[in-house]
């Protein structure tokens, strides 16, 4: 059989289970990797858990949302006041230095809640705007991005314009990539079910979808918190590996970042935005050198990718690596 | 069938988009079982009266039972949660979706699995995704369609997208099927199995079948009763001969003149 069809994974558990082994023995190797290596690693599996749970919202329900960077960073700013002042003053004994024993142990509750408080603001942003649609939609998520930037930019608290600093550096192998599989994970083992096609019979058609008995007002909030929720874990992610954070790294344009890795891997294919989401990690360092020419460059590089999408041509190849029982093959149609 | 009350019940019911009345004092009944038709000519008010009593619209005035309860104002997924499907004049399928998924997405509001069973797969949702399926696949076999179960829903001859919308609206199981221009576009051979359909939905399924149609063949083949609107009134109800024979109808359809008939 010529395998150069779509490649679609047939027991999403085993892929999880297969990209946890990953995560974990590339950890237990850290040692060998440097420190630059591990620090894109990092990135490419936050931005792949960001492009993913992006695409629940706008790939799978089709709803436009431009403020997933600050879903981020409320989970980022959650996380590092958890780290930085709750977990020191409740358990002084715990020494929370990052890298600890207890503290890695800690670091999951901690990522949990932090993706629970960006949840909750995806609640309560979603809940009122989603009756919204299209561009209005948009507007409401573009104004909640930038009030939580202005918010944070004047809070004092947590450092104003100038972020916080000295987060300690929990974040690893291991917890970026196993989040990285997690999200794939649910994802794809949401939307490949009954239940899940919900979401896309919303994008379809609502009206015909409501008259489905399909409320689409609930899944369409459902989408928006469970993407709000993995926003925040990698705003988390991100504030324990970069170990600083400030309003501005927040802003619309890492929002429509995550949009571009979205569109570019394929509406509604997880897979395809997750390689997106690790190619424009890769082309962001790759484009260091160029200095001031390196946003014309990335627009450059950005219509070429939109003209000739690499990132779908690329599934078979990825399809190719992976043994033939844990997948079957779809032999792709014209649409 | 023989108790007062009826399986859907619109009572001088109003619409109005500003200063344009869509309908005015609008009331019809319907039946158990009935097989009952809605005609009129073009702007009539035959949609406007489905979109209120399926909850796209919330009537201006009047109410709306259906088995003795209030509807009016319920959003349109409760409704069809109460045991009311529609289709759409034009086809609304869910177009990324395959043949078996789009009559699938009708169980989601019956689902015993939530979000978390989902996500985690566990045998619960591992079995009822199974029932999913084989109903789904049943009700496919059914209407002559399971050949079709992993196509596009895009890709059917247009004929069987119009049936597969009444499948789909049927495997929410309905006490009440409201069609909206079934027989649109369709050849004579198409229209004479949609009238097979609809009459099988009937006997076979017990719902009771709402029509709007423009095709009098179709209509006046297979409806036990008719109402006809014009201008958002009801002009007038009764069998299907009565119909034929009221001048005030033929005259709504036809203009003034005289002696002409109905075809």
């Amino acid at each position: 059989m010529f395998r150069s069809y779509h490649a679609r994974i047939k027991n999403p558990r085993v892929a999880l289970a297969a990209g946890l082994a990953i995560a974990l023995l590339l950890q237990l190797g850290s040692g060998w990797i440097d420190p630059y290596t591990t620090q894109v690693i990092l990135f490419a599996a936050i931005n792949v858990i960001l492009a993913v749970s992006l695409n629940l919202v706008m790939g799978e329900t089709g709803q436009f949302s431009l403020c997933h960077a600050a879903f981020m960073a409320v989970g980022a700013y959650a996380s590092a006041l958890l780290t930085g002042k709750a977990l020191p003053s409740l358990f002084p004994h715990l020494a929370w230095t990052g890298t600890s024993w207890a503290s890695q142990l800690t670091f999951l509750p901690v990522l949990m809640i932090a993706g629970l408080i960006a949840a909750f603001a995806g609640l309560i942003v979603g809940g009122p705007s989603l009756r919204l649609r299209g561009d209005y939609l948009a507007m409401v998520t573009l104004g909640f991005g930038e009030i939580i930037r202005v918010l944070l930019q004047n809070t004092n608290a947590v450092g104003g314009a100038r972020g916080m600093e000295g987060i300690l550096p929990a974040t690893n192998l291991f917890w970026a990539i196993g989040f990285a599989a997690v999200t794939l994970y649910t994802m794809i083992a949401l939307v490949r079910s009954t239940y899940g096609r919900g979401f896309q019979a919303v994008r379809d058609d609502e009206i015909a979808a409501e008259a489905m008995g399909i409320n689409t007002t609930r899944f369409k909030v459902t989408a928006f918190v469970i993407g709000a929720f993995f926003a925040g874990v990698a705003g988390a992610l991100y504030a324990h590996a970069v170990e600083f954070i400030s309003p501005e790294g927040f802003n619309f344009l890492r929002s429509f970042e995550i949009i571009v890795m979205v569109i570019l891997g394929g509406l509604g294919r997880p897979v395809g935005v997750a390689v997106a989401a690790i190619l424009i990690t890769l082309l962001n360092e790759w484009l260091r050198d160029l200095s001031q020419y390196r946003m014309v460059v990335y627009a450059l590089i950005i219509i070429l990718f939109m003209i000739f999408r690499p990132a779908e041509s690329l599934r078979p190849f990825i399809g190719r690596l992976i043994p033939e029982r844990f997948v079957r093959f779809k032999k792709s149609k014209a649409a | 069938m023989s108790n007062s009350q009826a399986l859907l019940e619109v009572k001088n019911c109003s619409l109005r988009f500003g200063g344009i009345a869509a309908l005015t004092d609008v009331s019809i009944k319907i039946e158990a079982g009935e097989l009952l038709g809605l005609i009129g000519p073009n702007g009539a008010g035959k949609t406007s009266l489905f979109n209120i009593i399926t909850g796209v619209y919330r009537p201006t005035e009047g109410e709306i039972l259906f088995e003795g309860g209030l509807i009016a104002g319920l959003p349109s997924h409760a409704i069809n949660t109460l045991g009311m499907a529609r289709t759409f004049q034009n086809i609304r399928l869910f177009g990324s979706l395959d043949v078996g998924m789009n009559v699938r997405t009708s169980f989601i509001a019956r689902l015993r699995n939530g979000l978390i069973n989902t996500v985690c797969r566990g045998r619960s949702f591992r079995s009822e995704e199974e029932e999913v399926q084989e109903e789904g696949r049943r009700l496919l076999a059914y209407f002559g369609l399971e050949h079709a179960a992993l196509h596009p829903s895009r890709s059917l001859p247009y004929g069987d997208q119009r049936r597969l919308e009444i499948v789909r609206a049927l495997a929410t199981k309905p006490r009440l099927l409201l069609l909206d221009e079934p027989a649109a576009g369709m050849n004579p051979t198409e229209k004479e199995e949609l009238k097979q359909l609809i009459a099988r939905v009937r006997d076979e399924f017990g719902t009771a079948v709402m029509l709007v149609e423009h095709d009098m063949k179709v209509v006046m083949g297979i409806c036990e009763r008719l109402y006809v609107l014009d201008q958002g009134k009801v002009l007038a109800s009764g069998t299907p001969a009565e119909i034929r024979a009221n001048p005030k109808v033929i005259t709504a359809y036809l203009g003034e003149s005289r002696g002409e008939e109905v075809a």
